[in-house]
């Protein structure tokens, strides 16, 4: 039996144009709207995947506003059996904070739920995150969590399967595709394209309305991030030369092509 | 004092570690001309030093052994410290590479001090500022560093890699470094190669036929992968496309899936995201065609055609058909 615990983030759609919030502390998402991270959803996929294959329960947590429930109730429609919310406003925290703020969660669970939850009493074999999140891309949750924990972590994980006590997860090096053996319990950081995230079904979204979220406040004042303001890049000025419109520009393409050498 | 951690790839120094070091130049230019060393750690080539040196290295500490030779990023952020600790660092650095900011952020972590992932250029030296990518460099953010050692990885492309005017000394320092059980619980055990599997034809494709949203949808691939064959070529797609399933991930091309090099790239219905953009900047011709003439490709590409590719592309095809005869 293999317990997961998966942290996400709520993140703006960032698939379209990003545009910056008045303050420029934060992105715009009023007419985007807000997601997971490619990464964060491969690693929820995982996470419910050694779950069930292993008879365990995997846990969904966030730290972040009060409408990242949006996000946990995603994961809890794919498979996921408990959610923890850690209401803080996002724009105050950094990596380190969100990082001590998952790991006294995960204590408090293990230790038998001083935070009452659903969750009271679990031991989490395994942790689960992305590997970088879309808007502050930090690239260091994962490493300081498992610090705090102290569990070995490995990063830039693809696929996790585990039996014995031992995952055996594998990544893409400079060399090739790379396997780790990693004794439990401890932390992999997830990312995308090893696993295909599964959609909710109509039942799961129902089961998922039905989970109560447990609800924490935040241990310690957070630190921050040294974030002083973002700005957009410039706009690259066009180079392009336009061969034509339409279907009738078939003969100059292919023209072009045969000049290039290719095609022929 | 800085100290740049070093990958290395094949049998020489690593492109990105060389841009890092060059970045290096600038931070200690700036500094009054803050000596440099470098941290090499597991087996290295044996021209490593000299490539180093003519970065303008001063000493280059080599960390070394049986316990080395497999990558664990614990053992080699502990290395990194070890450096940091006989070189009496103020800046620790990296190339912004998955394993450049694990490495870096292993560092910080140990150090307990921040880490900044991605810079692309400093402002002020006191406070120290850095700019660095966030949104995968669809927007950038200015962070202080205040914390010594500052600790931060370089973003690959931020600075082109330029040997020194001045050569450093590129002594070899040999390091040793206290490794706990803990920091070799977890290592590489095997590598595979994957060079002709999945993504392998894709990386070393001479011509890619990319394909985005406006193929519509799992049956709007047709056409592009019609054409990729007459070239003798390979699809890469947009990461919209393998999110919603419509093509299997490792045909992805950008800064989550593979960076392509192809001598013409032919996008077809791809909007030219920035995150899109870091994986085919290379290709030596770009030929994009897209509905949307504002679109950011289309004004990147060294040519374009206005249009919809469900009608421009089988039209090429004929074309290539017909003069083939
Ligand atoms: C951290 C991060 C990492 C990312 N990594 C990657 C990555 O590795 N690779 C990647 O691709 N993206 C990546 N993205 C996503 C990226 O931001 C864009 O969302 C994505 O590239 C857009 O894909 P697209 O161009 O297919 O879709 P869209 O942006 O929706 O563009 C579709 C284009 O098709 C055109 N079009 C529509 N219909 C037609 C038609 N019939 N004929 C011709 N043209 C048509 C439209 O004018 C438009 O320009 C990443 C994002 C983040 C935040
Ligand atoms: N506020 C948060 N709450 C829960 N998990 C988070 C949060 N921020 C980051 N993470 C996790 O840590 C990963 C890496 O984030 P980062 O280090 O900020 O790039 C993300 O992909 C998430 O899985």
């Amino acid at each position: 039996m293999t317990n997961v615990l998966v942290c996400i983030k709520r993140v703006p759609d960032f698939s379209g144009e990003v545009l910056l919030a008045e303050d420029a502390q934060s992105a715009d998402a009023r007419f985007v709207g807000f997601t997971l991270s490619n990464h964060d959803s491969c690693a929820v996929e995982l996470a419910v995947q050694v779950a069930s294959a292993t008879d365990g329960t995997a846990t969904v947590l966030t730290v972040g506003s009060a409408e990242s429930v949006e996000q946990l109730r995603s994961a809890l429609g794919v498979g996921c059996a408990a959610a923890v919310l850690v209401e803080a406003d996002p724009v105050a925290l950094g990596p380190a904070d969100v990082a001590r703020e998952i790991a006294a969660a995960v204590r408090d669970h293990e230790a038998g739920g001083a935070g009452g939850g659903p969750g009271g009493g679990t031991t989490y074999d395994l942790v689960l995150l992305g590997n970088d999140a879309a808007d502050s891309g930090d690239f260091q949750v994962g490493i300081r969590l498992a610090h705090e924990l102290e569990r070995p972590v490995v990063t830039g994980i693809k696929t996790v399967t585990v039996a014995d006590g031992t995952a055996t997860v594998h990544g893409d090096g400079a060399e090739g595709r790379e396997t780790y053996a990693v004794p439990l319990p401890a932390v992999v950081t997830v990312l995308e394209g090893g696993v295909e995230p599964r959609y909710p079904t109509i039942t799961g979204r129902m089961k998922a309305k039905k989970i109560p979220v447990e609800t924490r406040t935040l241990m310690q004042a957070p630190t921050g991030s040294g974030r002083m303001r973002l700005t957009l890049p410039p706009a690259a000025p066009s180079t392009a030369e336009v061969l034509g419109e339409g279907p009738e520009a078939a003969g100059t393409v292919v023209d072009l092509l045969q000049k290039l050498g290719v095609g022929r | 004092m800085i100290l740049v951690y070093v990958e290395v790839s094949g049998d020489a120094v690593s492109e990105v570690s060389l841009e890092t070091v060059t970045f290096a130049r600038g931070l200690s230019a700036a500094g009054g001309g803050v000596p440099i060393d470098a941290v090499l750690v597991g087996p290295a080539p044996s021209g490593a030093t000299a490539e180093l040196a003519s970065y303008g290295v001063r000493t280059v500490h080599h960390a070394d052994g049986e316990d080395l030779e497999r990558f664990s990023g614990a053992a080699t952020a502990a290395a990194v410290v070890a450096a940091r600790q006989a070189a009496g660092s103020v800046v620790v650095m990296a190339g912004g590479t998955n394993r450049g900011n694990e490495v870096m952020a292993r560092v910080a972590t140990r150090l307990d001090v921040a880490m900044a992932a991605n810079v692309v250029s400093f402002g002020g030296l006191s406070p120290f500022v850095v700019t660095r990518q966030v949104v995968g460099g669809a927007a950038l953010e200015e962070m202080r560093l205040s914390q010594r050692p500052a600790v931060f990885t370089v973003a690959g492309h931020a600075v082109e890699p330029t040997p020194a005017p001045e050569p450093g000394a590129g002594t070899l320092q040999p390091l040793d470094v206290e490794l706990t059980p803990g920091d070799l619980a977890v290592r590489v055990v095997s590598v595979e190669r994957t060079d002709d599997a999945d993504a392998g034809s894709l990386k070393s494709a001479r011509i890619v036929v990319g394909a985005g949203r406006g193929a519509g949808g799992p049956d709007g691939f047709g056409d592009v992968l019609e054409l990729a064959e007459l070239l003798g070529g390979s699809l890469g797609v947009s990461r919209v496309v393998t999110s919603l399933g419509w093509r299997p991930h490792h045909e992805q091309v950008g800064q989550t899936g593979s960076r392509i090099s192809p001598e013409v790239y032919i996008p077809c219905g791809i909007s030219g995201a920035i995150q899109h953009w870091a994986g085919c900047a290379s290709s030596k011709v770009i030929l994009a065609i897209n509905t949307d003439p504002e679109a950011p490709m289309m004004t990147k590409a060294t040519y374009a055609v206005v249009g919809d590719m469900h009608e421009v592309v089988p039209a090429i095809n004929e074309e290539i058909r017909r003069r083939r005869g």
